[in-house]
């Protein structure tokens, strides 16, 4: 049994310790606000914190995680909306959506640890991948939130 | 509860605001008390709920173009309903074929989204509204002329009494729509949902990460499965020995098909684990020695054929290139590609108890994943239901071509009574696909002594799409997607000719987001070649060659002005400029690049114009702008090679997309002139090569004809 906290409601899972974090989440907890993408930590829809850190959970074995907060998307959002998520519904940032689970998970722990992120920083954090290329919004969101949501909407 | 009924789904999707999401715990209750509340289908497209809610149905999918939206602010537009409570939910395909097709086409593709549905989705929210004012009216015994409507409201001036839309829907649902021809539409500069900035439907659920894509469906008692197709494509599965596989953790069974084994298991790692232990023998087929190298001689044996068939033959080409003062001629090269979207394909297969078989999946089509999950289980279309879910990304690669689906079918056959998830890995996913196919193209232009073009003459030698995917498309050997550009090309040279050389090798090719946009690379940097060559300047050169009132002229001449083309850069950074229409649409695009001594191209800033005619959510238009330009910016460095009969690539490490760090500026201008209706999800693909190319040579002087292209080779001696 591997005991894990997830959003805060502690879990026990009977699962191999080498099965990776993202399907422990996914196919056991059926919590499918973190995605799949790529299985080799290249794409980043994955993403979700682990005390704190955002890592890639296609990775991570669920072992390793053992006595950890885990922080998924569905966590994210309580008690109320996110101020990423607040800034992402502003900037109309998603296009398909699938990747923007973890570009959120990512953008709330680059602003955790750098409130006020330059494009260079943003650059460099932001690893994700969109193919759907909504980088420019990624970018004008987490800016409104380092300026306490105070920048321009994106839309006229 | 044990299962879901296309009702319950409808309403938990009603319930829960139209979001598109799967929720099995809702108790019995409440679906009593939405029971109760049954909104009033006033037309097919519209329901109206007793509280004022309106329901519109979508019949195409949403992929984040976001045209579920616009569809939507179209309908209500005409509907004059209160925007802030629209939701929506898909048209059923089972419902679909029982309806004779009420819902018109499902397919979403070829930026036609809105602009093939805008009329009759505008008409029918038109007559819904003529429909709910009649219905008043005869409540009231006055004249519908007296009745006015706003927000959902009507009111009979004369007696100020006012009625809610779901007060009068059930009565207006049973009243005979009116004729078609008589329902008069909106002059589009009266819109005021239409054209409007309107947030998008689908958002607030995206950021939380609610919307249920195809590999997030969840079925009580569900497997999942994995899958492995033969490297080689064509190949099939000649043995496979599992015995390994079937003793490990969570294993339910191995699917044997005939060119994939698939492992079903109660998890998806397991399952691909115990994929991975398979010991397969294929029969790799008469391909498993294909290489680029052996495409590449197809090809070029192909552009020096005889006889081949004419996409475009006007004047005498021949006499024009030998009366020439100047002939240029070159020739240019791009690989395959795959969509990479970032969902993998997937598809979750149920064949219930009841002799239903149930498809969940993401689909650019509806109709099309019925007709693939209905031959493959061997059931009639009435029998199969597909429920359509989020696409996380389609670009093309979801559409035509259903083999997911059937897949999913086939593994789902052998668990008969239960639901099975399959997802492809993502190497699956990018060694399996429908690529953009791999093209060599060779032009020739003529100039005379005052250097204007007098004749282009261009040899295409590109796989056909059409021939795979919809060969009765294939017009006296042409098909239109490989010789776009060039066979409708509006630039005015007196003597064109165009021809085709289909050459197929066995790798599937597939409609990639602006199929036929390598074309826009190759004649937009020719052209620039060719204006070089005639010592023109590259915007005024091709100003020169489009007529006053061609709207690639208007187009491209936005886009200069909105560029300052002309205006001096910063030292270090070049424009380069190209226009071409399609999809509906005209664009141009100019971009400004540096490149530095390592070589690289740092792209600065984008600046698009397009003319769709009319803009339904320029939002929504200008994002799809930024993401065609990062989308295709990928282009310059992605490959898909072929060796062994396979591709080589299998993951992002050597598939790379474009990051964040890569995302220029872009400016995108939306200049409707009316008249038409264009797209959008492509349009903004097809100069994006070609601008920041011709920039590239502006800022080098190299001439870059073949992607990818490395650093070195334009790296500053």
């Amino acid at each position: 049994m591997i005991s894990i906290t997830v959003n805060g409601k502690a879990q026990k899972l009977d699962v191999e310790e080498d099965m990776p974090l993202l399907w422990a989440l996914r196919d056991e907890l059926k919590l499918m606000g973190t995605k799949y993408g790529c299985g080799i930590a290249q794409c980043g829809a994955c993403t979700v914190h682990v005390d704190g850190q955002p890592v890639r959970a296609c990775v991570t074995p669920v072992g390793s995680v053992q006595g950890k907060k885990v922080l998924t998307i569905e966590g994210l959002s309580k008690p109320g909306l996110h101020k990423v998520q607040k800034a992402w519904i502003e900037h109309a940032v998603p296009q398909c959506g699938y990747c923007q689970t973890g570009m959120m998970m990512a953008a709330a722990a680059l602003l955790q640890k750098t409130p006020q992120p330059t494009d260079a920083q943003i650059d460099d954090a932001m690893t994700n991948l969109c193919r759907c290329g909504t980088y420019a919004r990624v970018k004008k969101a987490i800016k409104s939130v380092a300026a306490g949501g105070k920048s321009a909407p994106a839309k006229a | 509860m044990n299962a879901i009924t296309r009702r319950e789904f409808i309403q938990v999707s009603a319930a829960s605001g139209a979001a598109l999401t799967l929720e099995f715990s809702i108790p019995g209750t409440a679906f009593a008390q939405k029971a109760a509340a049954t909104p009033a289908e006033v037309t097919a497209w519209i329901l109206i709920h007793p509280d004022d809610r309106v329901t519109i149905r979508i019949a195409r999918s949403e992929m984040g173009q976001g045209s579920l939206t616009g569809l939507a602010q179209l309908v209500a537009e005409e509907l004059e309903c209160d925007w802030a409570k629209v939701g929506w939910e898909y048209a059923s395909p089972n419902e679909h074929v029982k309806r004779k097709r009420v819902w018109g086409s499902m397919s979403t593709g070829g930026s036609a989204g809105v602009r093939t549905s805008q009329e009759y989705l505008r008409k029918a929210g038109a007559s819904a509204r003529e429909m709910l004012v009649a219905a008043a009216a005869d409540q009231w015994k006055v004249s519908p002329a007296d009745c006015t409507v706003a927000n959902g409201v009507i009111t009979h001036g004369a007696s100020k009494r006012r009625v809610s839309y779901g007060k009068v829907a059930a009565a207006a649902a049973t009243r005979t729509p009116p004729d078609e021809k008589t329902v008069k539409l909106k002059d589009p500069k009266d819109w005021k949902i239409a054209g409007k900035d309107v947030a998008r439907l689908d958002i607030p659920d995206k950021v939380l990460g609610k919307p249920v894509f195809g590999v997030d469906v969840n079925l009580p008692g569900m497997l999942m499965a994995s899958i492995a197709q033969c490297p080689v494509f064509l190949g099939k599965v000649k043995s496979v020995d599992s015995a390994a596989a079937e003793k490990m953790r969570g294993v339910k069974g191995v699917v044997k098909g005939t060119d994939f084994v698939a492992v079903v298991a109660d998890n998806w790692w397991r399952a691909n684990n115990a994929l991975k232990s398979l010991k397969i023998e294929w029969d790799e087929g008469a391909n498993g020695k294909v290489s680029d190298e052996s495409i590449k001689a197809m090809l070029k044996a192909g552009l020096d054929e005889k006889g081949l068939p004419n996409a475009r033959s006007t004047g005498d080409v021949p006499a024009a290139m030998t009366a020439a003062t100047k002939v240029v001629e070159a020739e240019y090269y791009s690989p395959y590609l795959s969509h990479a979207t970032m969902e993998p394909m997937t598809a979750t297969a149920w064949f219930k108890d009841d002799g239903m078989l149930h498809v969940w999946t993401s689909t650019q089509n509806g109709e099309a994943s019925m007709a693939a999950a209905s031959e493959a289980g061997g059931l009639p279309l009435e029998m199969v239901e597909v429920h359509k879910m989020m696409l996380g990304g389609g670009f093309g690669r979801r559409g035509a071509p259903q083999d997911y689906v059937k897949q999913g079918v086939i593994i789902a056959k052998e668990f008969k009574g239960k639901p099975v998830k399959m997802i492809w890995s993502r190497e699956e996913d990018m060694q399996h696909g429908f690529y953009r196919p791999v093209s060599l193209v060779r032009m020739k232009a003529a100039l005379d002594k005052d250097g204007a073009v007098t004749a282009m003459h261009s040899t295409i030698a590109c796989p056909s799409i059409l021939a795979l995917l919809r060969p009765e498309g294939i017009q006296k050997g042409i098909d239109f997607t490989a010789v776009r550009t060039f066979a409708d090309m509006t630039y005015t040279i007196p003597n064109q000719l165009c021809e085709y050389a289909q050459k197929n090798p066995h790798v599937p090719v597939g409609f990639w987001r602006a199929p036929g946009l390598q074309n826009s690379f190759y004649r937009e940097c020719f052209i620039d070649e060719v204006a070089h060559a005639a010592g023109k300047e590259p915007l005024a050169f091709r100003l020169a060659m489009l007529k006053p009132d061609d709207k690639n002229r208007l187009v491209l001449e936005a886009c200069a002005k909105a560029a300052d083309w002309g205006k001096p850069l910063p030292p270090g950074v070049f424009r380069g400029i190209a226009q071409s229409d399609g999809f509906g649409s005209y664009t141009a695009m100019a971009a400004e690049v540096s490149v530095n001594p390592a070589g690289e191209i740092k792209v600065h800033r984008v600046v698009f114009a397009i003319d769709s005619g009319y803009v339904v959510n320029p939002d929504a238009c200008r994002a799809q702008a930024e993401g065609n330009v990062i989308f295709c910016i990928g282009q310059f460095y992605q490959a898909h090679h072929i060796k062994d009969g396979r591709v080589a690539e299998s993951n992002f490490h050597d598939f790379p997309l474009p990051k964040m760090a890569e995302m220029p500026k872009v400016e995108t201008h939306l200049v409707p002139t009316g008249g038409f209706w264009g797209g959008h999800g492509e349009p903004g693909a097809l100069n994006v090569a070609p601008a920041i190319m011709n920039a590239v040579f502006a800022a080098t002087g190299k001439r870059i004809r073949t992607l990818p292209f490395t650093a070195d080779e334009l790296k500053k001696a």
